[in-house]
Protein backbone atom coordinates (compact mmCIF):
# COMPACT_ATOMS: atom_id res chain seq x y z
CA UNK A 1 0.00 0.00 0.00
CA UNK A 2 2.61 2.38 0.87
CA UNK A 3 5.01 1.10 -2.03
CA UNK A 4 2.00 1.88 -4.16
CA UNK A 5 1.49 5.13 -2.77
CA UNK A 6 5.30 6.12 -3.13
CA UNK A 7 4.99 5.07 -7.29
CA UNK A 8 1.75 6.49 -7.93
CA UNK A 9 3.46 9.71 -6.18
CA UNK A 10 6.76 9.42 -8.47
CA UNK A 11 4.22 8.72 -11.60
CA UNK A 12 2.60 12.47 -10.70
CA UNK A 13 5.86 14.03 -10.10
CA UNK A 14 7.22 13.14 -13.34
CA UNK A 15 3.77 14.36 -14.99
CA UNK A 16 4.12 17.81 -13.59
CA UNK A 17 7.41 18.02 -14.23
CA UNK A 18 6.74 17.03 -17.79
CA UNK A 19 3.37 15.41 -19.12
CA UNK A 20 5.12 12.57 -19.40
CA UNK A 21 5.18 9.95 -16.46
CA UNK A 22 2.16 8.38 -15.87
CA UNK A 23 1.90 5.09 -17.43
CA UNK A 24 6.52 5.21 -18.06
CA UNK A 25 7.02 5.05 -14.58
CA UNK A 26 3.75 3.14 -13.07
CA UNK A 27 3.86 0.00 -15.94
CA UNK A 28 7.69 -0.70 -14.91
CA UNK A 29 7.34 -0.29 -11.38
CA UNK A 30 4.03 -2.75 -11.66
CA UNK A 31 6.02 -5.35 -13.47
CA UNK A 32 9.63 -4.87 -11.78
CA UNK A 33 9.08 -4.16 -8.37
CA UNK A 34 5.57 -5.79 -7.63
CA UNK A 35 5.79 -8.60 -9.49
CA UNK A 36 2.83 -8.12 -12.19
CA UNK A 37 1.86 -9.49 -15.10
CA UNK A 38 2.83 -7.47 -18.15
CA UNK A 39 -0.90 -7.09 -19.09
CA UNK A 40 -2.40 -6.52 -15.70
CA UNK A 41 0.28 -3.66 -15.09
CA UNK A 42 -1.11 -1.50 -18.21
CA UNK A 43 -4.09 -2.53 -17.43
CA UNK A 44 -4.35 -0.99 -13.98
CA UNK A 45 -2.08 1.83 -15.18
CA UNK A 46 -5.22 3.11 -17.07
CA UNK A 47 -7.10 2.91 -13.60
CA UNK A 48 -4.44 5.20 -12.28
CA UNK A 49 -4.42 7.67 -15.29
CA UNK A 50 -8.01 7.68 -15.34
CA UNK A 51 -7.79 9.73 -11.95
CA UNK A 52 -4.66 11.33 -12.25
CA UNK A 53 -5.36 13.23 -15.45
CA UNK A 54 -8.93 13.54 -14.13
CA UNK A 55 -7.98 15.64 -10.91
CA UNK A 56 -5.55 17.56 -13.08
CA UNK A 57 -7.85 18.39 -15.49
CA UNK A 58 -10.24 20.15 -13.19
CA UNK A 59 -7.16 21.70 -12.07
CA UNK A 60 -6.35 22.99 -15.50
CA UNK A 61 -10.17 24.13 -16.27
CA UNK A 62 -10.12 26.13 -13.47
CA UNK A 63 -7.29 28.32 -14.82
CA UNK A 64 -9.24 28.38 -17.94
CA UNK A 65 -6.83 26.48 -20.01
CA UNK A 66 -8.76 23.75 -21.61
CA UNK A 67 -9.90 23.75 -25.43
CA UNK A 68 -12.95 21.18 -25.29
CA UNK A 69 -13.45 21.49 -28.91
CA UNK A 70 -9.99 20.36 -29.86
CA UNK A 71 -9.99 17.96 -26.59
CA UNK A 72 -12.76 16.15 -28.23
CA UNK A 73 -11.27 16.02 -31.43
CA UNK A 74 -8.68 14.18 -30.47
CA UNK A 75 -9.77 12.25 -27.60
CA UNK A 76 -13.28 10.91 -29.48
CA UNK A 77 -10.89 9.18 -31.87
CA UNK A 78 -8.44 7.78 -28.77
CA UNK A 79 -11.53 5.71 -27.51
CA UNK A 80 -11.96 4.04 -30.88
CA UNK A 81 -8.02 3.61 -30.25
CA UNK A 82 -7.73 2.00 -27.01
CA UNK A 83 -10.52 0.19 -27.64
CA UNK A 84 -8.63 -1.92 -30.82
CA UNK A 85 -5.80 -1.67 -28.87
CA UNK A 86 -6.95 -3.26 -25.49
CA UNK A 87 -8.06 -6.02 -27.86
CA UNK A 88 -5.45 -6.64 -29.72
CA UNK A 89 -3.14 -6.65 -26.49
CA UNK A 90 -4.62 -9.69 -25.70
CA UNK A 91 -3.68 -11.28 -29.10
CA UNK A 92 -0.23 -9.90 -28.93
CA UNK A 93 2.38 -11.75 -27.03
CA UNK A 94 3.72 -10.73 -23.77
CA UNK A 95 7.29 -10.59 -24.89
CA UNK A 96 6.29 -8.35 -27.90
CA UNK A 97 4.16 -5.77 -26.20
CA UNK A 98 7.12 -5.24 -23.55
CA UNK A 99 9.47 -4.85 -26.54
CA UNK A 100 7.07 -2.11 -27.93
CA UNK A 101 6.50 -0.09 -24.67
CA UNK A 102 10.63 -0.45 -24.38
CA UNK A 103 10.72 1.36 -27.82
CA UNK A 104 8.31 3.98 -26.52
CA UNK A 105 10.31 4.86 -23.85
CA UNK A 106 13.03 5.26 -25.55
CA UNK A 107 11.54 6.95 -28.14
CA UNK A 108 10.23 9.72 -25.43
CA UNK A 109 13.77 9.96 -23.45
CA UNK A 110 15.11 11.30 -26.96
CA UNK A 111 12.65 13.81 -27.44
CA UNK A 112 12.92 15.09 -23.49
CA UNK A 113 16.32 14.61 -23.90
CA UNK A 114 16.67 16.75 -27.10
CA UNK A 115 14.07 18.90 -26.60
CA UNK B 1 -7.51 18.43 -38.50
CA UNK B 2 -7.40 15.06 -40.47
CA UNK B 3 -3.97 14.84 -39.10
CA UNK B 4 -5.31 15.48 -35.63
CA UNK B 5 -7.69 12.91 -35.87
CA UNK B 6 -5.47 9.79 -37.00
CA UNK B 7 -2.47 11.09 -34.20
CA UNK B 8 -5.65 10.82 -31.86
CA UNK B 9 -6.96 7.47 -32.58
CA UNK B 10 -3.13 6.03 -32.62
CA UNK B 11 -2.21 7.44 -29.32
CA UNK B 12 -5.77 5.45 -28.25
CA UNK B 13 -4.20 2.47 -29.60
CA UNK B 14 -0.63 2.72 -28.47
CA UNK B 15 -2.77 3.67 -24.80
CA UNK B 16 -4.56 0.58 -24.96
CA UNK B 17 -1.81 -1.61 -25.92
CA UNK B 18 0.57 -0.46 -23.57
CA UNK B 19 -1.31 1.00 -20.73
CA UNK B 20 0.29 4.64 -20.89
CA UNK B 21 -1.52 8.35 -21.47
CA UNK B 22 -0.55 8.97 -24.77
CA UNK B 23 0.35 13.11 -23.78
CA UNK B 24 3.65 12.26 -25.97
CA UNK B 25 1.33 12.34 -28.57
CA UNK B 26 -1.84 14.06 -27.79
CA UNK B 27 0.37 17.19 -26.65
CA UNK B 28 2.54 17.47 -30.65
CA UNK B 29 -0.89 16.71 -31.81
CA UNK B 30 -2.74 19.70 -30.60
CA UNK B 31 0.10 22.07 -30.84
CA UNK B 32 1.25 21.15 -34.38
CA UNK B 33 -1.78 21.02 -36.27
CA UNK B 34 -4.42 22.44 -33.72
CA UNK B 35 -2.50 25.47 -33.17
CA UNK B 36 -2.51 25.47 -29.36
CA UNK B 37 -0.11 27.00 -27.32
CA UNK B 38 2.12 24.41 -25.15
CA UNK B 39 0.55 25.37 -21.78
CA UNK B 40 -2.63 25.17 -23.49
CA UNK B 41 -2.44 21.76 -25.58
CA UNK B 42 -1.58 20.42 -22.00
CA UNK B 43 -3.87 20.93 -20.21
CA UNK B 44 -6.04 20.03 -23.20
CA UNK B 45 -4.31 16.85 -23.44
CA UNK B 46 -6.29 16.02 -20.26
CA UNK B 47 -9.70 16.31 -21.67
CA UNK B 48 -8.86 13.43 -24.35
CA UNK B 49 -7.08 11.00 -22.05
CA UNK B 50 -9.25 10.85 -19.41
CA UNK B 51 -12.27 9.44 -20.88
CA UNK B 52 -9.77 7.05 -23.32
CA UNK B 53 -8.13 6.32 -19.83
CA UNK B 54 -11.45 5.84 -18.38
CA UNK B 55 -12.77 3.39 -21.67
CA UNK B 56 -9.13 1.63 -21.46
CA UNK B 57 -9.60 0.50 -18.04
CA UNK B 58 -13.23 -1.01 -18.46
CA UNK B 59 -11.95 -3.09 -21.48
CA UNK B 60 -8.74 -4.27 -19.55
CA UNK B 61 -11.36 -4.70 -16.24
CA UNK B 62 -13.62 -7.30 -18.57
CA UNK B 63 -10.12 -8.92 -19.66
CA UNK B 64 -9.35 -9.07 -15.80
CA UNK B 65 -6.40 -7.61 -16.34
CA UNK B 66 -7.31 -4.13 -13.54
CA UNK B 67 -6.46 -3.89 -9.82
CA UNK B 68 -8.77 -1.59 -9.30
CA UNK B 69 -8.17 -0.56 -5.69
CA UNK B 70 -4.50 -0.67 -6.91
CA UNK B 71 -5.23 1.70 -9.38
CA UNK B 72 -6.90 4.09 -7.38
CA UNK B 73 -4.16 4.37 -5.01
CA UNK B 74 -1.48 5.05 -7.75
CA UNK B 75 -3.75 7.77 -9.04
CA UNK B 76 -4.90 9.21 -5.59
CA UNK B 77 -1.29 9.65 -4.42
CA UNK B 78 -0.51 11.10 -7.81
CA UNK B 79 -2.10 14.29 -7.45
CA UNK B 80 -0.16 15.49 -4.31
CA UNK B 81 3.09 14.19 -7.06
CA UNK B 82 2.15 15.98 -9.67
CA UNK B 83 1.62 19.45 -7.43
CA UNK B 84 5.17 19.01 -6.02
CA UNK B 85 6.68 18.38 -9.37
CA UNK B 86 5.08 21.62 -10.63
CA UNK B 87 6.87 23.22 -7.14
CA UNK B 88 10.38 21.82 -8.24
CA UNK B 89 10.20 22.76 -11.67
CA UNK B 90 10.36 26.48 -10.08
CA UNK B 91 13.38 25.62 -8.41
CA UNK B 92 15.65 23.35 -10.27
CA UNK B 93 16.71 23.74 -13.55
CA UNK B 94 14.10 22.37 -16.03
CA UNK B 95 17.24 21.14 -18.18
CA UNK B 96 18.76 18.96 -15.63
CA UNK B 97 15.48 17.35 -14.63
CA UNK B 98 14.44 16.71 -18.67
CA UNK B 99 18.24 14.70 -19.11
CA UNK B 100 18.01 12.99 -16.01
CA UNK B 101 14.41 11.52 -16.12
CA UNK B 102 15.20 11.18 -20.07
CA UNK B 103 18.02 8.80 -18.20
CA UNK B 104 16.09 6.66 -15.83
CA UNK B 105 13.54 5.99 -18.46
CA UNK B 106 16.50 4.65 -20.64
CA UNK B 107 17.28 2.27 -17.34
CA UNK B 108 13.78 1.66 -17.14
CA UNK B 109 13.57 -0.06 -20.81
CA UNK B 110 16.78 -1.79 -20.58
CA UNK B 111 15.45 -3.65 -17.21
CA UNK B 112 11.96 -4.21 -18.94
CA UNK B 113 13.69 -5.90 -21.97
CA UNK B 114 16.08 -7.70 -20.08
CA UNK B 115 13.84 -9.43 -17.59
CA UNK B 116 11.71 -12.30 -18.62
CA UNK B 117 7.98 -11.67 -18.60
CA UNK B 118 6.21 -13.56 -15.57
CA UNK B 119 3.05 -15.97 -16.21
CA UNK B 120 0.30 -14.55 -17.33
CA UNK B 121 -2.13 -16.09 -13.86
CA UNK B 122 0.40 -15.26 -11.06
CA UNK B 123 -1.07 -13.51 -7.99
CA UNK B 124 1.46 -12.92 -5.94
CA UNK B 125 1.79 -9.26 -5.51
CA UNK B 126 5.21 -9.27 -3.35
CA UNK B 127 7.08 -5.86 -2.69
CA UNK B 128 10.38 -7.16 -2.94
CA UNK B 129 13.08 -5.92 -0.82
CA UNK B 130 15.12 -8.57 -2.36
CA UNK B 131 18.03 -6.52 -4.79
CA UNK B 132 16.99 -6.75 -8.46
CA UNK B 133 19.15 -9.33 -10.51
CA UNK B 134 21.55 -8.44 -11.99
Amino acid sequence: MLGLAAIGAAAGLFSGLFGVGGGAIVVPALVLRFGYPDRRAMGTSLVAIAVMAGAAMLAQGAYGNLHVDDGLLVGVPAVGGVIAGTWLQQRVPVRTVRLLFAVVLVVAAADLALK
Amino acid sequence: MIAAIVVGAFAGLLAGLLGVGGGVLFVPALTVFLGLSQVDAEATSLLAIMPMAIVGAWRQHGYGNVRLRDGGILGTAAIPGALAGVAIVNVVPERVVQVAFAGLMLVIAWQMVRERPRPEHATAVVPTDAPESG
